[in-house]
């Protein structure tokens, strides 16, 4: 990494070029420079701009943020029951889809990469990354219909066992979230075990350890930050959407919804309700990056 | 690997079951493109093309596709660049606070997507009334601002996974024959990150053109991207039908950039990019 | 090591706030307080220049169509051909919806409601309009001029549009015998349970208000947006039993239409124009006003203070005010038009007659939407709760 500033200098004159060969601190600054200034005003500006209007009060009557500090937006939110539950139920449907976008993702993942004949992997992989590309809206709007109670899709296949399917709720929320962000799962999950040397697990066979060892003892440890670098796309996108469960959620809020719903009468109670998910995310990078999953991103 | 033959079979058939559950609700949909019934029920009732003429001739689907394919090239272009620049400096330098930009810059990513909404839409309001025409649409800065904030993160995840993998031999050898600063990156540096920055560039483009959430915070008036399009159209009466068939037409032309990505990067096995 | 750095770089960050946000308590407020404060000082229009080429409009549903959903349902296309504005066309779902969008320049008009058009004159997002400039002010019936919700102290700050009352919509083929009450949609052991909709806004709660009205007397409530402490919570006690027999809330109408259409819902409320067009989709639906009366709106077009394309905006509100037009949006919508003069002009002659837009008594029997204030409606004391109170009792009923 520091072997292009220790190189030996020339003594050619080429202006800038030299200026900056003999620099290396500039070039850095140079580089760094745009971007940093950029992502600080435009998205930490931002943020912090939240941050600090979720201290703020709402006029009575024209709700309009008041700049008087309070901390009135976070009692409200903890002692509130309906919002902490609202939290509760919010982590519990990202953790789900993260669980079962795990169980469907690695498996399929090491299909591709393992199983399959190399000829066909180009397929495999085309046929899981294209619905990444099918538009977000149509995908939820595709559940909409499946799930339809009475005349969807999933209820006229399940009509003739005397089952009714879910309907729209919770379940739809977590099926249609899980359906989004499988792909965010899959591809990191391929990404791992396409590095993963297939003979490492010759390896291990030779040992004399069966396939379900091999799996578990050299594959799962090996691909683990892979599936955790996934996760962080299925729980960070889950924990923040409003727009799945406006249209297949029923009567479900999830935390989304309580800061889509009130960043119109109440800003400042909004963005406290938003620091909740960034507390979350904050705090599980800080947990997973432990195991090199940032790597794997 | 070697795999027993059990083994192999359950693999294969949780992965057809995992390829079923991703498309049958894609093929509902193009399906449901020919349905005759303006209400959705299933089985469909009957079969027309009347909603694909409709759609097809629908003024409103077209500038709004050309809007964000606009939205999606500026944005993308912007990320490029800044994010090739960082991913410079954090591949090639070490100094003190890497570790902290580097988590930093993937937080536009990892964090919920309504809070980078709201968050954009409270310090862009002031800008929100202002939108210019390019050829014939609208587009809006503050959605090329918003859209390049988290596009910036997927360039700089392929390049800079693409400088590691690379080492620094070709660009020291380069130095050591006498090439400076700039032609160095210009004949050799650029040409083997082309393929992590075709890569990245795609992935971007995908995700300002369908993104949704923050698009509706930061969006002028009258700036209507596709997804804005499909968004207010599902949620008027009567347009169900038409929105299914941009929807069937979006999973159909989809493949183009996979098939791209895969042509471009020169492995069949490539997964098109990295998040 | 590396996540000591990551937590001391969130901890900086989250002290930095702190301390701005606390030194940020003397600079005051950049709002208005109570009703009782002044409007702020928004300069008025003087004279009508050339159209600036475009406008951006904020809309009810089906108050500016543009022949895209509906190729005969048309007003704003010749509007643009008339007056060289290209309109842009944005539809709002709530009232808040419109009260968070106006103010900046990103709309030049919108069709307030009375529960969001007060706000946004003391909150200064809207200007005064001169009525002069307002060629069909004249014919606009007079009980809706100079009113609470569309003036202060005589100055009026938008064109009056039109009005109607919320109704109870259900399917004729699944809800048997047909209700005449709003306790169709209260009632714990509705045979419907899990069929029902309710609209899903904090003024909803004044529909729970109204119910009360007549079947709790003795709480007291004269107004349903005058709510003390001890009628919010039975209001809000009324709507978390309703919760429960709720398939949903609806707060996009096409939502709505749809639901009742395919039969997930069959019974809840809704509006007229809802009812048409599920029942031009063959739908089985039916509408009334419930014998408990109803609450309603009455809407005005306003202009935005910052509003780029301030000519193009009269354009507009002369353009949708001219009987004319006015006749198509009412018929369309199923409404009373404000300028009485469209009732020559409706296709179906005896429109204004089924929606009263001439009887000032029928006027006066519909609970329009009105921000509720601390100061409570109707001057009965100041122990009411202001909306921010009713933000909040709307989202512990949507999450309990």
């Amino acid at each position: 990494m520091t072997a292009v500033q220790d190189a030996p200098v020339r003594s050619r004159s080429m202006g800038l070029s030299t200026w900056l060969y003999r620099r290396p601190r500039a070039r850095l600054a140079a580089l760094l420079a745009a971007p940093v200034l950029w992502l600080a005003l435009a998205y930490f500006g931002a943020l912090f701009l939240l941050l600090m209007t979720s201290f703020y009060t709402v006029d009575d009557f024209t709700s309009l943020p008041v700049r008087a500090f309070s901390l009135d937006n976070y009692q409200t939110i903890f002692s509130n029951p309906a919002y902490v539950k609202v939290i509760l139920r919010t982590v519990a449907i990202a953790a789900s889809v993260t669980v079962i976008a795990a169980l469907l993702g690695a498996p399929m993942a090491f299909f591709i990469a393992k199983v399959v004949p190399r000829r066909w992997r180009g397929l495999m992989v085309a046929l899981v990354v294209t619905p990444l590309w099918a538009s977000y809206l149509v995908k939820v709007y595709a559940w909409k219909t499946m799930m339809q109670p009475e005349t969807g899709v999933v209820a006229w296949l399940l009509n003739p066992f005397g089952l009714s399917g879910p309907g729209y709720g919770v379940v739809a929320v977590t099926i249609t979230l899980t359906y989004l962000w499988l792909p965010f799962m899959i591809l990191p999950v391929y990404a791992g075990l396409e590095r993963l040397p297939d003979s490492m697990l010759d390896a291990s066979a030779d040992l004399g350890a069966r396939t379900g060892r091999t799996l578990r003892s050299v594959v799962l440890p090996l691909v683990y930050p892979s599936i955790v670098a996934g996760s962080i796309f299925t729980f960070s996108l889950s924990l923040g959407d409003y727009i799945t469960v406006q249209i297949v959620g029923s009567k479900t809020q999830m935390l989304g919804s309580v800061v889509y719903g009130s960043y119109t009468t109440d800003l400042p109670f909004a963005a406290a309700m938003a620091t909740v998910p960034i507390a979350i995310m904050v705090a599980y990078l800080a947990i997973v990056r432990r195991t090199g999953a940032l790597d794997s991103l | 690997m070697t795999l027993s033959r059990p083994a192999k079979w359950a693999f294969g058939l949780m992965a057809m079951v995992c390829l079923a559950f991703i498309y049958v609700p894609l093929v509902v949909v193009v399906i449901n493109s020919f349905n005759a019934s303006q209400v959705f029920s299933w089985p469909p009732q009957g079969f027309t093309t009347e909603w694909w003429h409709a759609a097809l001739t629908n003024p409103g689907a077209r500038s709004a596709a050309l809007s964000s394919v606009l939205i999606a090239g500026a944005a993308t272009l912007f990320a490029l660049v800044m994010g090739s620049l960082v991913a410079f400096a954090l591949g090639r330098y070490s100094f003190f606070g890497r570790q902290t930009v580097s988590l930093l810059i993937i937080l536009p990513l990892a964090l919920p997507g309504i809070v980078t909404a709201l968050a954009l839409r409270t310090a862009f309001k002031p800008w929100l009334g202002t939108s210019w025409e390019w050829f014939g649409v609208a587009v809006g800065p503050t959605v090329i601002a918003a859209h390049a904030t988290f596009c910036i993160v997927v360039i700089y995840n392929n390049v800079i996974a693409r400088l590691r993998r690379m080492g620094t031999s070709p660009e020291e050898a380069s130095m050591d024959l006498g090439a400076g600063v700039f032609t160095t990156f210009r004949l050799v540096t650029f040409p083997l990150i082309r393929p992590a920055l075709v890569a990245g560039a795609v992935l971007a483009f995908g995700l300002s053109f369908d993104e949704i959430v923050v698009t509706l915070f930061t969006a002028p008036a009258d700036v209507t991207t596709l997804p804005i399009w499909i968004f207010q159209s599902l949620f008027r009466p009567n347009q169900g039908p038409v929105v299914n068939v941009v929807a069937a037409l979006l999973v159909l032309i989809s493949v183009i950039p996979v098939y791209l990505s895969q042509k471009l990067s020169g492995d069949p096995g490539h997964a098109g990019g990295r998040m | 090591m590396q996540r000591n750095r990551l937590l001391r770089t969130v901890t900086m960050l989250g002290a930095a706030t702190l301390l701005v946000a606390a030194c940020g308590n003397d600079s005051g407020s950049d709002g208005t307080s109570t009703s009782g404060a002044s409007v702020p000082d928004v300069p008025m229009a003087t004279e009508l220049g050339a159209g600036e080429g475009k406008i951006n409009i904020l809309a009810w549903p089906g108050y500016a169509e543009d022949g895209v959903a509906y190729k005969k349902v048309d007003w704003v296309t010749p509007f643009e051909e008339k007056t060289g504005c290209k309109a842009s066309v944005q539809i709002a779902n709530t009232s808040d919806e419109m009260f968070e969008k106006m103010g900046t320049g990103q709309f030049d008009v919108v069709s307030a409601s009375g529960d969001s058009s007060l706000r946004m004159i003391y909150a200064g997002k809207v200007a005064p309009v001169n009525t002069d400039l307002l060629t069909n002010y004249a014919d606009i019936a007079e009980f809706q001029k100079e009113q609470a919700w569309n003036s202060v102290d005589g100055q009026m700050y938008g064109i009056p549009h039109g009005w109607g009352a919320n109704l109870l919509q259900w399917r004729t083929d699944k809800v048997k015998p047909a209700p005449d009450s709003w306790g169709a949609v209260f009632d714990p052991n509705s045979p419907y349970a899990g069929k029902i909709g309710a609209y899903d806004s904090p003024t909803y709660i004044a529909d729970a208000a109204l119910y009360l009205m007549s079947t709790q007397p003795d709480l007291g409530i004269e107004n349903p947006y005058a709510l003390n402490q001890e009628q919010f919570d039975a209001s809000i006690e009324l709507l978390k039993q309703q919760k429960k027999i709720l398939g949903g809330y609806w707060s996009n109408y096409a939502d709505n239409q749809q639901n009742f259409e395919n039969g997930t819902w069959v019974l809840g409320t809704s509006w007229q124009i809802i009812t048409n067009l599920a029942q031009g989709n063959g739908a089985p639906v039916k509408a009334i006003l419930p014998t408990e009366g109803s609450t309603g709106w009455a809407d005005t077009w306003m202009v935005d203070s910052e509003s780029p394309n301030p000519n193009c905006a009269y354009e507009w509100m002369n353009w949708i005010t001219n009987a004319d037009i006015q006749a198509q949006v009412a018929e369309w919508f199923g409404e009373a038009p404000a300028n009485v003069a469209a009732c020559a002009e409706t296709s179906d002659a005896g429109h204004c007659d089924v929606f009263h837009a001439e009887d000032q008594a029928y006027f006066e029997k519909i609970w329009f939407w009105t921000t509720p204030q601390s100061n409570c409606l109707g001057g009965s004391g100041s122990d009411c709760l202001p909306y921010a109170d009713w933000v909040q009792g709307w989202n512990s009923v949507k999450n309990s």
